[in-house]
């Protein structure tokens, strides 16, 4: 039986330490994990309450990060409550085993703490392995703070390993800005974590013999169209209602709410950015600060869930606004950014939406992103609102050297 | 909001600092920030730490900071690093020095007409902790030239903050807040 972790109503812990008390919270029954940066304080205090007591489960060190998931998916597929936390060029190296977790509908959490992704080599934060990851079927829940990592990471249990749902979850945090950064953070009780995230009921574990089971099946033209098929549906259709559901018994507990789409002063909102990360928390605060001493009526979207993707969500919030600006936080390598091609892709089918649309590429590699260049941002959508047409470019690089870097439609 | 930009080289933890000013400034209802700049992380790289303190929940996550307060803990980052980067009119400085203050500001003339102090965390941290740990000296001195809280107070908290190290090291890391606190100026 695992030790109880006395803690205070207010602890002062960073996103690292966040995600590792909720792992520690939910009773992992086994973590496979090879340690990366910025992520590595995930295993590292996971290992530690471990070793001193806390947690009745497998600690597997493996050889590799595509071992660390394989493991995870034996694990998983053997029937126990199962995570792990990886970064960058440690989550480029699981990218093949992502697939056969979510294919073989395997409810396995997964921390990411986003990182730029080499060459250059990098440690800091950015969101290209996100989105490397965005087409791989699995969940992929973003967070803006470690108070939301700790949060989500109760939350991506309950969600992925549900019967209905049975898909692994990714819980998305800012490399340094959130992994790194001390805030104040309001825990659980260890019993009220667990009572929330409920004791893991397994559905066709390998391990029960009474009841054998296959996974990782070859399946050629007869049926892996099917197979895919039913992933997809699942998530375009019981994913949502299932986060929901969560979210409002989490609030129910903890007073804290989350919703798919989180939005900020939107109810009269012109001029609006649509962010990721920590950075939707800095852009809030730059809307509160350009209301009142510039009279633009700026408005903050934050995506909670990135996929699947809220498109009805979004279509809903952005169908009075005048101008939009999508902020990726990943180089695009060749095109617009993700959140841009989404958004014109929710605008395209969203016939009350007619915004002018452009497309911010910042913070690669760390890069800051501070309150000054988001209010340049409003300002710029707010010419545009008043123009009621793109002044500029699609696509403009933000605080990069060298003179102005921006692409398309110019 | 209250922000602080420490200067330090990896491994004479200002990160620990910045972390413990962190949890003792949060049991007393406010809300903290405390973060770093890594780089490449050698011990002995300079590097700076941060901390944000407000009365409501810290939204901000830029990284870009006119700090309040400036606190130097490595004496030659005085001289190498850029130390009154974005200053505001009325930033403080707390420099580690086993210098005067006019001996300071004549050997780094920048400093010239700022709101300057100065204390030997190095000493300090020698003769109470006995390894060069400037860390804790600093919190010591920043106390009293914040004003921010009663030096028992601070004590009494640092105490918790430190607990899961042995009675000798928390005694000693006390000494040290106590005698920079006394000793800055």
């Amino acid at each position: 039986m695992a030790d109880k972790m006395e803690l205070k109503s207010v602890e002062v812990w960073d996103g690292n330490m966040a995600s590792a008390q909720a792992l520690r919270q939910s009773q992992v029954d086994v973590v496979a994990a090879y340690p990366i940066t910025p992520s590595t304080p995930i295993v590292e205090n996971y290992a530690g309450f471990l070793a001193n007591g806390y947690i009745d489960g497998e600690y597997v060190m493996v050889e590799s990060e595509h071992a660390a998931m394989s493991g995870c998916i034996g694990a998983s597929a053997a029937g126990g409550r199962v995570a792990t936390a990886t970064s960058s060029q440690g989550f480029a190296l699981m990218v093949e085993t992502l697939y056969q977790a979510s294919g073989m509908r395997l409810p396995i959490v997964l921390h990411v703490v986003n990182r730029a992704l080499a060459a250059p080599l990098n440690v800091n934060g950015d969101h290209s392995d996100m989105y490397l990851g965005r087409d791989s079927g699995w969940i992929q829940l973003d967070t803006f703070t470690p108070q939301e990592a700790y949060d989500m990471g109760l939350c991506a249990f309950k969600i992925g390993e549900d019967h209905d749902i049975r898909l692994p979850v990714m819980v998305h945090q800012d490399g340094f800005i959130s992994s790194h950064t001390a805030q104040n953070i309001n825990p659980l009780s260890d019993d009220d974590a667990y009572a929330f995230v409920g004791e893991f009921q397994p559905m066709n574990a390998m391990l029960d013999f009474e009841k054998p089971a296959t996974y990782g099946t070859q399946t050629e033209e007869d049926w892996h169209f099917e197979h895919k098929a039913r992933q997809h549906n699942d998530l375009m259709t019981k994913v949502f209602p299932k986060i929901e559901e969560v979210f409002a018994e989490f609030e129910a507990k903890t007073g804290r709410k989350y919703k798919l789409v989180e939005d900020y002063y939107m109810e009269d909102a012109e001029v609006v950015i649509v962010a990721m990360g920590t950075t939707v928390e800095t852009a809030k605060l730059t809307a509160r600060i350009i209301r009142e001493q510039e009279g633009i009526k700026a408005g903050v979207i934050g995506l909670r869930v990135v996929r699947p993707f809220p498109f009805e969500k979004l279509a809903d919030l952005l169908k009075d606004v005048k101008a939009i600006g999508a902020m990726d936080r990943s180089s695009p390598n060749g095109t617009v950014g993700m959140l841009y091609n989404e958004i014109a892709g929710v605008m395209a089918g969203t016939a009350e939406m007619n915004a002018v649309m452009t497309n911010y590429i910042y913070g690669l590699g760390g890069r800051d992103m501070t309150v000054e260049m988001l209010k340049g941002i409003f300002r710029e959508l707010n010419e545009n609102a008043k123009a009621g047409k793109r002044l500029g470019a699609i696509q403009r690089f933000i605080n990069v050297r060298g003179p102005e870097l921006s692409f398309l439609g110019k | 909001m209250l922000e602080i930009r420490w200067h330090s080289r990896a491994g004479q933890g200002a990160v620990t600092g910045a972390k413990g000013l962190a949890d003792v400034i949060s049991t007393t209802g406010k809300f903290v920030q405390a973060f770093a700049f890594y780089g490449s992380a050698k011990r002995g790289a300079a590097m700076t730490a941060y901390n944000r303190v407000d009365d409501e929940v810290i939204i901000n996550h830029e990284k870009f900071m006119n700090p309040d307060f400036v606190l130097v803990i490595d004496p030659a980052l005085t001289y190498t690093d850029d130390i009154t980067l974005n200053e505001k009119g009325d930033t403080k400085y707390i420099i580690t020095t086993h210098m005067t203050k006019d001996e300071l500001i004549k050997s780094q003339p920048v400093l010239e007409g700022k709101d300057v102090y100065v204390v030997d965390c190095m000493r300090i941290s020698q003769e109470t902790i006995g390894r060069p740990m400037p860390n804790t000296p600093m919190l010591g001195a920043l106390m009293k030239v914040s004003g921010m809280y009663d030096i028992e107070f601070f004590k009494e908290n640092m105490t918790e903050v430190l607990k899961k190290f042995p009675q000798k090291i928390i005694d000693a890391n006390l000494a040290a807040i106590e005698t920079a606190y006394n000793e800055v100026n």
